[in-house]
């Protein structure tokens, strides 16, 4: 049996998702003119300003073109679903981010991915446009602690991106900028668990199978088999479970302050992420961590799948200040 | 004696985009339980991109190392994904193993055949035994390659690719993957057939029947 879905058709689904996005925020948002699929901040790239691409596959918004604006990203390519963007849509990106002092490609560590972005890096850097590129890696369950590199980039993208968007709008120096992208992705842990599938636009069909009575830890934002499978628990041992891989790892200190994303993955409601909240900040009070910030609802989803992802950032005071910098997109604002 | 020009090239892409698509729904749901579920949608969607820019062509003023090439930017523009880069970088190997040739005799294809498969190797930076597509290809094109050295006809030589890239996909099943999306799965990808390893067989499946057409018999 096919899912429901709000489509027209399955294959031009992203396409006529972007007319509907530029439709709604003109003020925030265009593509570069013969290529659709490159999304533009309007008030972002800069002459001396380095230029922030973020990017990969759609099915995740607001991740990723709801960050593109000043003080966040400047541009993002866009895939087809759940697929990286080809490197023609990503050269665009990065020639229109480019405002001489380099190019930063910051996106999650999959493998299709890597291989676009790297050749559009090539492509770029014969247009004397140099890219550095710092991958995203804070899913916890998706590698062991000793194979960081080899981690998921999954919603903690939000803080990742967060923070190089803001030293890019601060103008700091392209060494300053990958060095504070890179730590804020050493610093921001994530983790999920999934209750129910997605589909895709193109099939319609479950995209893995799961018993009504089942939860999945770990499940990746494509529907990737999570670290262990077994019965559903309460959202208090969820969120505990949850808690217990990533605090050993993030290891704060009493006294020490955090960011806190609580995001569903697609069609979990506010009422159960706040109630995970509930218990995060009941755990985080008793170990005498502060939490600076709180963000509650849909940041980086996987189509209409069930479930939610808990992101701590560890913060100093230099992501702090990274954090609390204004930023104004599509689909997020801060400061 | 026949051999292959841009005209059979075209077809190549024509019969290897029929068999994709032929194969789709078996491909998504291989990937969907070690992967994402998509991979059938993006080769169906590369392919059927490679083929109509294929046919968009002026073919007697196309070579086949240009036929290639535009073969791989469509496919890639339309892909992105893993596939996009490995397939593009396959076919603009084997655009560059073929270069200055108007006519491809059978050393010619298995060539060409050869550097596709180092392209993916390449590209993905994958080896044998990760769970890839590599697990297929590699064993074809060294099969193909010892065929043909051994003095196998072109049909013969491709045959016997077949069945490597057959044995290949099927021992992916008992693989732990290493590279791409299954990877993060460790042992609970063991017993499942990588779906680009048996989208490899597809592929090199419909190129064998149809290179075989236009170089029938014992050449």
């Amino acid at each position: 049996m096919q899912t429901k879905k709000i489509i027209n058709d399955g294959n031009r689904a992203v396409d006529e998702m972007l007319e509907g996005i530029l439709a709604a925020h003109p003020a925030h948002l265009r593509s570069v003119d013969g290529s659709p699929r490159s999304i533009i901040a309007r008030d972002g790239p800069r002459s001396g300003k380095v230029g922030l691409v973020i990017g990969g596959g759609s099915g995740h918004e607001p991740t990723f073109l709801g960050f593109v604006g000043k003080g966040l990203a400047d541009a993002a390519a866009i895939g087809n679903v759940f697929a990286s963007p080809p490197p023609d849509p990503i050269l665009e990106c990065a020639k229109a981010a480019s405002g001489g002092a380099g190019v930063l490609f910051m996106y999650g560590n999959y493998a299709g991915d890597v291989m676009n972005f790297d050749m559009a890096a090539e492509m770029a850097a014969m247009d004397d446009i140099e890219v550095r590129t710092v991958l995203t890696t804070d899913d916890v369950a998706s590698a062991p602690r000793d194979q960081r590199g080899k981690r998921r980039g999954v919603a903690g993208n939000f803080f990742i991106f967060k923070a190089a968007g803001a030293a890019c709008d601060r103008m700091l120096s392209f060494d300053e900028v990958e060095r504070i992208a890179r730590k804020a992705n050493d610093h921001t842990f994530t983790m999920g668990v999934a209750l129910s599938p997605c589909s895709l636009p193109q099939t319609r069909r479950p995209n893995f199978e799961i018993g009504a009575d089942e939860m999945e830890v770990g499940m990746g934002i494509h529907g990737e088999p999570g670290i262990a499978r077994g019965a559903l628990k309460s959202a208090d041992a969820i969120t505990d479970e949850m808690l217990d891989r990533i605090l050993p790892e993030m290891a704060p200190s009493r006294g020490d302050n955090v960011a806190v994303l609580v995001n569903s993955l697609g069609s979990t409601p506010l009422m159960e992420l706040y109630i995970m909240n509930r218990r995060l900040k009941q755990r985080l009070d008793d170990i005498g961590v502060s939490v600076h910030a709180t963000w509650v609802g849909n940041y980086c989803t996987s189509l209409e799948m069930a479930g939610a992802s808990l992101t701590l950032e560890h913060l100093d005071g230099e992501l702090q200040t990274m954090l609390d910098h204004p930023c104004d997109c599509a689909m997020f604002r801060a400061g | 004696m026949t051999s292959i020009g841009s005209p059979e090239l075209s077809k190549m892409f024509d019969a290897i985009a029929a068999a994709i698509a032929a194969d789709k729904d078996r491909l998504c749901q291989l990937d969907g339980v070690i992967g994402d579920a998509d991979h059938g949608i993006a080769m169906e969607l590369g392919f059927n991109a490679a083929r109509d820019a294929v046919a968009g062509l002026d073919l007697a003023a196309t070579d086949p190392t240009a036929l290639l090439n535009t073969a791989a930017k469509s496919f890639l523009n339309a892909v992105g994904a893993s596939s996009g880069p490995l397939y593009a970088t396959a076919f603009m190997r084997g655009a560059a193993a073929v270069k200055g040739k108007t006519k491809l005799g059978a050393d010619d294809a298995i060539a060409m055949f050869q550097a596709m498969a180092q392209g993916i190797k390449d590209r993905g930076k994958a080896e044998l035994g990760e769970k890839t597509m590599v697990d297929a290809w590699q064993p074809a094109a060294e099969a193909a390659g010892a065929a043909r050295a051994a003095g196998k006809s072109l049909a013969d030589s491709l045959a016997v690719a077949l069945a490597a890239a057959e044995g290949g996909a099927e021992a992916t099943k008992d693989m732990i993957a290493a590279k791409g999306r299954s990877s993060r799965l460790g042992e609970r990808s063991l017993g499942h057939v990588d779906p680009g390893a048996a989208s490899a067989v597809t592929v090199i499946g419909a190129m064998a029947q149809s290179l075989n057409s236009a170089i029938p018999g014992k050449v």
